[in-house]
């Protein structure tokens, strides 16, 4: 595993050893899932989302293979962020920057569970705005860009930690949301959460996922996720994580490339195995070297140049 | 390995062929598929009964000779009831086979299963007494309308291979706990390996016996599956998935869940669950 200095990288005051991340809602429930991706090689860690109160989620199925990427409901699934402080706690000598993921159904619920999780010992937050399957939260709260603003600007008073904010790209303007959520004091963007989608059983003639309409990821997305990163790149001046489809490290650098600071890895993991962290940080190394930069930084938002 | 996930991962729809009554609340239900006619013994597929539910299932027949593979059910909730009413000529869905699988070991081997954990035991089982293997096939229930599979078993066992039968109320074969019977054998022979599938108190009381035995130990382990895939982490125990990790466990592997085993899962939330 490469470990030189021109890897590491920082986003929003976190120091990240390479630029690869746990995506939110991949493993992430328990410490001892956490401590394995910590070991096979990410630069930090997002824990699935978690709010107030537990939800048991949806039904199965709750995730569908498609041809290019997987659907899934989960229905955000969590055992709630009094229970869930206990794994912050327990994991918080990690080694890698821990950033626990919050949901709510008001920008007070929000707020409130992203204190708890910070003083249980989380080095940050990262604001689930885009969930695209659970009504009264996510996607429809990033949709607003006032609405928005106020759930950043509540949870920015009751904590001093980073907030990440990640956005859907379900939005008729991203750089509009954007710019919102960075006046109301977010400290970094996440881009982006899956897209929404669904697939039908033509055998059976009915909605596979139990809640019908899911999230899309991998590498179908990839390309609406590298365009809003592009554009958000344009609009603000906060560091921003690159999501959707990354399973290469090619995939990597094409994120930072279009102003992503660190990219985040979620669905490769199906089909990859953890090695993924290793071989995309040792891609991305490679890269580097070849092009003879000295630092990651040095190609973030690269492709901008006129 | 990406690309077989990639394949087997695919939801697919199956017709019901033939359906099973093995107790009066377990029935198989065997179907064709190809992937699942070269699947290894211990692993699993995840059926989809649609419009209720996708539960995972451990494959308790593998005929690559005429193809048909089967599940068996024991209705314990809304999802394996409505599969249990399935009949022949209706539709499920399939994913799979997924997770690793028993590897056979040595030649002097001892077979475990408690209740419906004889199930995914079976094919094992099968397999093991055609490669002409020092057989014992312990296989206990609470009483005797919960055992199963005793046909298939008796019909199988030839050349070295022997069948004990207990039920806890003595109402078929010996009196007592399965682990009371293993524990029995365990004082005078020394067998290669232990197979072991059933509850998981049963499967932790094996495990302390092998262990003062000093005997290697692959149990089978079940969890709550959502994706299969091991992505979602609702199967987890320790830093492994039982999708993707298991669902067979090895004695190094168990001693380092130790704290976990048969102590508490985690629920549809996440929260712990006392077992």
């Amino acid at each position: 595993m490469p470990s030189s200095n021109r890897l590491e990288i920082e986003v929003a005051g976190l120091k990240l050893r390479n630029p690869t991340m746990l995506a939110a809602g991949i493993l992430g429930l328990t410490s001892g899932t956490l401590r394995e991706v910590a070991q096979a090689g990410a630069g930090a860690v997002v824990t699935k989302s978690v709010g107030l109160r537990p939800r048991k989620g949806y039904k199965n199925p709750v995730v569908v293979q498609v041809e290019c990427g997987l659907i899934n409901a989960m229905g955000l699934p969590n055992p709630g962020i009094h229970a869930f402080k206990e794994v912050i706690s327990e994991t918080k000598d990690l080694g890698i920057p821990l950033i626990a993921s919050i949901y709510g159904f008001s920008p007070e619920e929000y707020a409130e569970a992203a204190s708890i999780a910070v003083s249980a010992g989380a080095d940050a937050v990262e604001l689930n705005l885009s969930c695209p399957h659970v009504g009264g939260t996510g996607t429809e709260i990033c949709q607003d860009p006032a609405i928005a603003a106020e759930t950043v600007q509540k949870v920015d008073e009751n904590m001093n930690e980073p907030i990440i904010v990640k956005l859907s790209s379900l939005v008729s303007n991203i750089a509009e949301i954007s710019e919102a959520v960075f006046e109301a004091g977010a400290d970094a963007i996440t881009a982006i959460n899956t897209v929404r989608a669904m697939a039908i059983d033509i055998e059976t003639a009915r909605p596979i996922l139990a809640n019908k309409i899911g999230g899309l990821s991998g590498s179908a997305i990839k390309p609406i996720a590298v365009r809003c990163v592009y554009e958000i790149f344009e609009a603000v001046d906060i560091p921003i994580i690159g999501c959707g489809g990354v399973s290469t490290w090619q995939d990597a650098v094409e994120f930072m490339l279009a102003g992503a600071s660190a990219v985040q890895i979620g669905t490769a993991l199906a089909y990859e195995g953890l090695g993924v962290f290793r071989s995309i940080v040792e891609g991305i190394d490679s890269y580097l070297e070849r092009k003879a930069y000295r630092s990651a930084k040095e190609i973030v938002g690269l492709s901008h140049r006129s | 390995m990406s690309d077989f996930l990639t394949e087997a991962n695919a939801m697919k729809a199956v017709e019901i062929k033939a359906v099973k009554h093995e107790s009066p609340t377990v029935k198989s239900i065997f179907f064709k598929d190809e992937r699942c006619s070269r699947a290894k013994a211990g692993q699993f597929i995840m059926v989809w009964v649609p419009g209720i539910d996708e539960i995972p299932l451990g494959l308790s027949s593998i005929d690559a000779s005429n193809d048909l593979s089967s599940v068996t059910v024991s209705e314990v909730g809304e999802a394996t009831t409505a599969l249990n009413r399935r009949k022949t000529g209706h539709l499920i869905g399939i994913r799979g086979p997924f997770g690793n699988h028993f590897e056979i070991v040595g030649e002097k081997v001892i077979v475990v299963g408690g209740g419906i954990g004889i199930a995914p035991l079976m094919p094992l089982i099968e397999e093991l007494i055609r490669e002409r293997l020092d057989v014992t096939i312990l296989s206990g229930a609470r009483t005797r309308s919960e055992l199963i599979f005793l046909d298939r078993l008796e019909k199988t066992i030839r050349n070295d291979a022997r069948l004990v039968v207990t039920t806890n109320d003595g109402s078929y074969g010996s009196r007592g706990l399965v682990t009371s019977y293993l524990a029995k054998i365990l004082t005078s022979a020394r067998p290669d390996i232990v197979y072991a599938c059933g509850p998981e108190r049963m499967i932790r009381k094996v495990y302390s016996l092998t262990e003062n035995y000093g005997v290697p130990l692959q149990a089978s382990l079940e969890r709550i599956i959502r994706c299969a895939v091991g992505i979602c982490g609702s199967c987890v125990i320790g830093k492994y998935r039982v999708c993707r990790d298991g669902p067979i466990f090895t004695s190094e592997q168990l001693r380092e869940v130790e704290s976990e085993l048969a102590r508490f899962k985690h629920g549809f939330s996440g929260k712990k669950i006392p077992i």
